[in-house]
């Protein structure tokens, strides 16, 4: 019944082969950003190898409308993160902490738009702007971003709460304490970690959006829509290195948020 | 995202979930939800009625026929290429998540960062840094002209190839987490259990660990699917036009005559089909027994 085992170490060692070769397959592109973002380009478009160089490095600020439209991302990302994960946050509360009616129905709508295209959530919502007569701009793509960021920390937030013993809340009220206070200081240390979480994931999330947003955005460019409407006149060396900027920093506060949570979570090994 | 990962939460499950205690008062939790439910009410379920009145005016559901002979084609097309990637990402992503979950050992956080990591850069510069690997001269169309599949002169960018493998490393991610988070969760005793009731570990595997990852695989399979089958960006970068996807037609034609009905009817059939073929699909998952 058993294969011999000359069989199974052969079906061991291309398991491994095959896994290394999908984790290149992510990790390739994200290499070309990177390394291309030291290329010497020989036209317009940064597409083919030439020579290394540190231009693009050097100059980064070369193209005011892709620094310009990533600035206009950054402020859209603020925003977005402020207004989601406060939205998400009282929603996951209320959906960890209470009973109601109509939870089922909640629960089902903030799943939908994780269910649907972007393209149709997107363009949905642009028959509603058209409806109303609003022009696209800042306001109606932070409007759009907010509306399916919701859902995301809604959801994380309520995986990271639930569970936890709310009757603390109580204690600190019937200890006289007021509910502000009960607030910042019971609830608020409580679901930070969960609210965190959410808020990273919505400022990533809102800065790597593209296709909700192009549909919403009328004249404004974010900073892939910029990269969308240069794609026939230039793709310059910057885009790479604006996006090899971003992935560090990114990785930067990864590592960042893990050493913290390691550190939390040593400190409350210690404290029990 | 885990919501969407159990086709059918078992009535234990459930109630776990939807715990929690009466209000004290009882508008609290409607305090708590009214700024984020409105906003959802307000623009994302109006909106969608307001898609669908549109998709009616002038013809009627006579518009819906129409817009499907139009574009049977590019229909075709899009969920041909929505499934291939699917295919294309469970073959890849589901060793991937079986190795890093199962012999991931204390690399298993630093592999599964090596996932994510592509998360970290814009969709669109992404899909263009495949574009320069899939460019005449790049390493893509090497491989293929020393294995033979392409003629010499013969490139990748603008074939369905392209589109295909770009929409398959998109959302390949997707696939792998889910997946990932069912295997990791998965008691290996079970899997002790079959081998001392002398089952050979591929029949373990099939009885065992396969049908427990179900889950997984079911919420990869949407969170690839679906966001694949809506794309344009693929299709417009790295494709040509003998690949135009359902999400191209409405790219082009919204700034011009965006009003049109039958770019809303179209937009409301895609979202249409892919909720039907959710439901049927967890019904299959969820009660077919997979022996």
């Amino acid at each position: 019944m058993n294969p011999p085992n000359w069989l199974r170490a052969v079906g061991r060692v291309s398991l491994w082969v095959w896994a290394a070769l999908g984790l290149a397959f992510l990790f390739a592109p994200i290499l070309v950003t990177v390394v291309y973002s030291f290329n010497e380009p020989e036209g317009k478009y940064n597409y083919v190898w030439n020579r290394f160089s540190l231009a693009g490095w050097t100059d980064p600020f070369k193209y005011p409308e892709l620094t310009d439209a990533l600035v206009f991302s950054l402020k859209i990302a603020v925003v977005v993160t402020i207004l989601s994960t406060l939205f998400g946050t009282l929603i996951g509360l209320a959906m960890v902490k209470y009973r109601f009616r109509a939870k089922g129905l909640l629960g089902a709508i903030l799943v939908l738009p994780l269910t649907m295209p972007e393209v149709v959530l997107g363009f949905s919502l642009l028959t509603l702007f058209v409806a109303v007569n609003w022009s696209r701009g800042f306001i109606t793509i932070v409007i759009a971003q907010v509306m399916f960021s919701i859902s995301y920390v809604a959801t994380t937030v309520r995986a990271r709460i639930r569970g936890f013993d709310w009757r603390l809340e109580e204690a600190s009220l019937d200890l006289g304490a007021s509910p502000v206070r009960t607030f910042t200081r019971v609830t608020l240390p409580l679901i930070a970690p969960g609210v965190i979480a959410a808020a990273l994931l919505t400022f990533a999330l809102s800065l790597d959006d593209f296709i909700i947003t192009y549909l919403n955005s009328g004249l404004d460019s974010t900073f892939p829509i910029q990269i969308w409407n240069m794609k026939r006149s230039k793709i310059p060396v910057q885009i790479n290195v604006f996006s090899t900027a971003l992935l560090v920093i990114s990785i930067a506060i990864a590592l960042l948020l893990v050493v913290t949570n390691n550190r939390r979570a040593r400190r409350l090994a210690v404290g029990s | 995202m885990t919501t969407v990962a159990a086709p059918r939460p078992r009535r234990r499950d459930r109630e776990a979930d939807d715990s929690g205690v009466r209000a004290r008062r009882w508008f609290t939790p409607w305090l708590l939800i009214a700024p984020g439910g409105l906003w959802l009410l307000i623009f994302f379920v109006i909106p969608l009625f307001s898609l669908g009145r549109l998709s009616l005016q002038d013809g009627g559901f006579s518009n819906y026929p129409q817009v499907i002979s139009d574009n049977s084609t590019v229909i075709i097309r899009t969920f041909v290429y929505a499934t291939c990637a699917t295919v294309a990402a469970v073959i890849i992503g589901y060793p991937l998540a079986y190795v890093i979950a199962t012999k991931g050992g204390r690399f298993k956080n630093l592999l599964l960062a090596l996932v994510v990591l592509p998360f970290f850069v814009t969709y669109l510069v992404r899909t263009l840094s495949w574009k320069i690997l899939m460019f005449d001269g790049g390493p893509v169309v090497g491989v293929l002209h020393s294995l033979g599949i392409l003629s010499e002169n013969q490139g990748v960018l603008g074939s369905p190839f392209a589109v295909v493998a770009a929409l398959t490393y998109n959302f390949l991610p997707f696939m792998v987490l889910p997946i990932y988070v069912s295997l990791e969760k998965l008691d290996r005793r079970l899997l002790e259990a079959a081998a001392d009731l002398y089952s050979s570990p591929a029949r373990a595997f099939r009885k065992v660990t396969l049908p427990l990852s179900l889950p997984g695989l079911f919420a990869g399979t949407l969170l690839t699917f679906i966001p694949a089958a809506g794309d344009f960006v693929n299709s417009e970068l790295l494709g040509s036009e003998r690949t135009v996807m359902i999400g191209n037609i409405i790219e082009k034609n919204f700034g011009k005559e965006f009003f049109r009905p039958e770019l809303s009817a179209l937009s409301f059939m895609l979202m249409a089909i892919i909720l039907v073929g959710v439901i049927i699909y967890a019904r299959i998952l969820g009660t077919e027994d997979i022996a």
